[in-house]
């Protein structure tokens, strides 16, 4: 009988200590979470396919990968890091802002305000005298009103 | 025997086009009618015996004659016989062939046409048309052949087109089949209609080429290829659309456009191809911008021919895949000539393509214009920048990187937005001169009504900045849109004394281009809606479910019911269907079928998505995975995707608008003589095309 209570207690403390661990134990993360960052990479072997839906199975593999290192704490950035550690940089939806990769960034501003200043540039030229003649279209309809012509008519008459 | 004959004949077109250049240059050089003539039968004799070396490949394609490696390569005996047919642009040496057929056929109808006082640009137009034609036919007589055959030579088995010393026939007992991505109806339509708006893009560079080198650099050029840029237009713009409800349909991520480089490679002729359809205007109308619509002629081609490259050269698998493929430098090398030539010849006519008049304001149409041009040359900045940085990452440093989605919408989406303002501002200024004052007596109405449709949206749908900013723009576009139909319409109606339906119909009628373009904003501000829905709300969510389990997002429940799998040995596939019941709100709306097909011949799956659609949004579920023996469980990723079918819809009304202001209504031999008279009925309005 006494054997068969120490067989209860010690059934009992050990469910007690299991249990504890169960409720110790974190949830793993939801799919959701996974793709949460799966859609930030890009398949390492696939041609422009995210991650998070590249239907191959090395890409589920991966998205396990990424499940396992949200459960043991990783960030973001730290997941992001090691698959380019591990696979390149090819692997980030951008070129790393950093270093050479920076011009990915810098020419196409450069040249668009480029053509944008080359374009005002050209509207300055085209405008220009036409806006002087646009100001000055009445007075240079009037020939009176245009200093020169009326110079000319004077010396005219006083020649005549 | 059918592959020696399809061979033989794409060889005779070959030299039947070379011919056709060396007789069209002696005959322009030496002035010699009879030797442009023959250059012109020449060309014309291209169509025919390409369309029988097509007929030999189809034959080859439908009859399952595995010996040839192209056929091999995109067909399986279980591809119903539509699909063997379509098969022919479904691989690479087939595709260059069908690009060399649809240029044989749109040069011989264009050689077809009345020449009369423009004869002295024929030459140059066969010209240029068989250069480019050689160049194709070239590719695929010499390096992508599709008549190619399998021989058994020593025990092992080598493509050649001809039979080698002591070899045998191999003939395979099925293809590979074609990829199954590849057998959407969607798909079958789209390359086709890409190829046609790239291989129609090469008859108004031709007759540019030709008028700087007759020197007849006068807008003739613009108005004999008017038509033919608005039909490239359709085709390209109808391709990328068709491109983008395949990708929704089947590619299984939700979205329809993706930012690949294969889609960019398509979208950046049709940048450039938009800014010329806008700037030729101003050549017409202004006789301004000769240089500039050259360029824009030339950039066009260019990366009509540059996109074939991207897709056809493995350049975007790597650079090395370009190095070792045998027709990505041909490619580069042809590109670059091409261009450079074109350039010189411009650089060589310069003084005589100055403008006739000059820009009197910088709000007038012409001015808002350019700056469309600009915009639209700054997103083919981003693109192309975007889709050769990887090659020159590659190329430079050995590191491979990607450019993908993020990198595009930043850039992009303040210069389409700056888009959508002008598609708004551009109709309500006059040519030649336009102020502030007068745009905002003609903008300040329909402003005010977009203003409240945006404070509306505010407190009913969103309180995202960018998309109420979205949202203003496009109720902008509408609006004007529709108060120049009305203000045109009712002004008819006072002149003409006619009922409002038939004063609309005969205004747009005698208006096609104006009001066609008016139709295409109209289409792009639906397509807008479309965008800012799935690009700003798009939520989405994954999940494992056991039966009877359910799922909830954004107002909607699913509830995963049952799944079978089953086999069609007919057509090589294993079907794996998924029921699943859909609530909104709690009430029962219906079941969707996400599915996997399985396709033996090629071992590739395809995605196809349960979507149930409305114009307030999808709900687009996809089966990610299942538990196969005893089919418990499923995973299901789901998406939601506000207003996204009023992309499809404004597609719709843009092909609509693109018809109406492309479908042919008059001889344009009449136009110059009427021409004074239209430019008399517009002084009187500001507001005209």
């Amino acid at each position: 009988m006494k054997k068969f209570l120490y067989t209860l207690i010690f059934i009992f403390l050990l469910s007690i200590l299991f249990t504890g661990v169960a409720f110790a134990q974190e949830p793993l993360p939801s799919d959701d979470e996974v793709n949460a960052v799966a859609s930030q990479l890009y398949c390492p072997v696939c041609e422009s396919t995210p991650l998070d839906v590249c239907p191959t199975e090395a890409c589920r593999q991966w998205r396990d990968l990424i499940r396992q290192q949200l459960a043991d704490g990783m960030t973001e950035d730290q997941i992001k890091q090691y698959f380019v550690d591990n696979y390149g940089a090819r692997v980030l939806a951008e070129p790393p802002k950093q270093g050479y990769f920076w011009l990915a960034y810098l020419l196409p501003p450069v040249l668009i305000l480029a053509g944008a200043i080359m374009l005002f540039r050209s509207f300055k030229v085209w405008t220009k005298p036409q806006a002087a003649s646009t100001g000055l279209d009445e007075e240079k309809s009037d020939p009176s009103k245009d200093e020169y012509v009326a110079r000319f008519e004077e010396e005219i008459k006083k020649r005549n | 025997m059918i592959a020696e004959f399809g061979y033989g004949i794409a060889l005779v077109s070959f030299l039947v086009a070379v011919y056709s250049i060396f007789a069209a240059v002696y005959g322009a050089t030496k002035k010699s009618a009879s030797m442009v003539e023959s250059a012109r039968r020449a060309m014309l004799l291209t169509f025919p015996l390409i369309s029988l070396a097509a007929g030999a490949l189809i034959y080859l394609l439908v009859t399952n004659q595995f010996n040839v490696a192209f056929v091999y390569e995109v067909t399986s005996r279980s591809m119903p016989t539509y699909l063997k047919v379509t098969a022919w642009w479904g691989g690479q040496a087939g595709s260059l062939l069908f690009w060399s057929w649809l240029l044989a056929a749109f040069t011989s109808a264009v050689t077809l046409r009345k020449w009369d006082r423009d004869i002295e640009f024929l030459p140059w137009v066969i010209v240029v048309c068989s250069v480019t034609l050689v160049f194709f036919l070239g590719m695929v007589i010499f390096y992508e052949n599709p008549f190619t055959r399998f021989w058994l030579v020593n025990g092992s088995v080598e493509p050649h087109m001809f039979a080698p010393l002591n070899a045998t026939i191999f003939t395979p007992d099925d293809g590979n089949g074609l990829n199954p991505l590849l057998r959407h109806p969607g798909m079958v339509i789209h390359p086709p209609m890409l190829y046609l708006g790239f291989v129609s893009y090469v008859i108004p560079y031709a007759f540019a080429m030709a008028a700087l080198i007759t020197g007849r650099t006068d807008d003739r050029w613009i108005r004999l290829t008017r038509r033919w840029s608005l039909w490239a237009w359709l085709f390209l713009s109808f391709g990328l659309v068709l491109g983008g409800r395949w990708a929704y349909d089947v590619l299984g991520w939700g979205g329809y456009w993706g930012w690949d480089p294969v889609e960019i490679a398509a979208f950046m002729p049709w940048l450039t191809g938009t800014a010329f359809l806008h700037s030729v205007m101003i050549q017409e109308k202004r006789g301004m911008l000769k240089h500039w619509n050259m360029i824009l002629v030339i950039l066009t081609y260019a990366l009509v021919i540059f996109g074939t490259f991207l897709t056809r050269s493995g350049v975007l698998s790597s650079v090395h895949a370009f190095a070792n493929s045998p027709i990505g430098p041909l490619f580069m090398g042809f590109v670059s000539t091409t261009l450079v030539a074109s350039i010189a010849l411009v650089i060589y006519r310069w003084p005589t393509l100055r403008s006739e008049t000059e820009m009197k304001s910088m709000l007038s149409r012409e001015a808002l214009f350019l700056l469309n041009n600009l915009l639209f040359m700054s997103i083919l900045v981003v693109c192309f920048w975007g889709v050769i940085f990887p090659l020159i990452s590659e190329l430079f440093t050995g590191q491979k990187v990607t450019v993908g989605p993020p990198f595009y919408e930043r850039a992009t989406a303040p210069l389409f937005s700056a888009l959508l303002f002008l598609s708004a501002v551009a109709p309500l200024s006059a040519w030649g001169h336009s102020t502030i004052q007068t745009l905002g007596r003609a903008i300040w109405k329909s402003a005010a009504a977009a203003a409240v449709v945006t404070i509306t949206l505010f407190f009913t749908y969103t309180n995202k900045i960018g998309a109420l900013i979205g949202f203003f723009l496009i109720a902008l576009i509408l609006f004007v849109t529709f108060q120049e139909f009305w203000r045109g319409t009712r002004a008819r109606q006072q002149a003409q004394g006619e009922n409002f339906l038939t004063a609309l119909s005969r205004l747009m009628g005698r208006n096609r281009r104006r009001y066609g373009g008016y139709i295409i904003h109209i289409s792009m501000a639906l397509m807008a809606i479309g965008i800012l829905g799935i690009e700003l709300f798009q939520t989405s969510t994954q999940g494992a479910l056991a039966k009877d389990e359910t799922l909830t997002i954004s107002g909607y429940t699913l509830q995963y019911k049952e799944l079978a799998s089953w086999e069609d040995r007919g057509e090589g596939v294993n079907y794996t269907r998924a029921v699943v019941d859909i609530f909104k709100d709690g009430e029962y709306i219906g079941e969707l079928n996400p599915r996997i097909d399985y396709y033996f011949d090629s071992q590739q799956n395809m995605t196809i998505p349960g979507n149930r659609s409305t114009l307030k949004d999808d709900l687009y579920v996809l089966l990610v995975d299942w538990q196969p023996v005893s089919a418990v469980g499923a995973t299901f990723k789901v998406y939601v995707n506000p207003l996204v079918n009023w992309l499809w819809i404004g597609s719709l009304v843009f092909l609509v608008g693109i018809v109406f202001a492309a479908w042919p209504d008059r001889d344009p031999a009449e136009e110059p003589a009427r021409r004074s008279v239209t430019q008399r009925a517009n002084q009187t309005s500001a507001a005209d095309d």
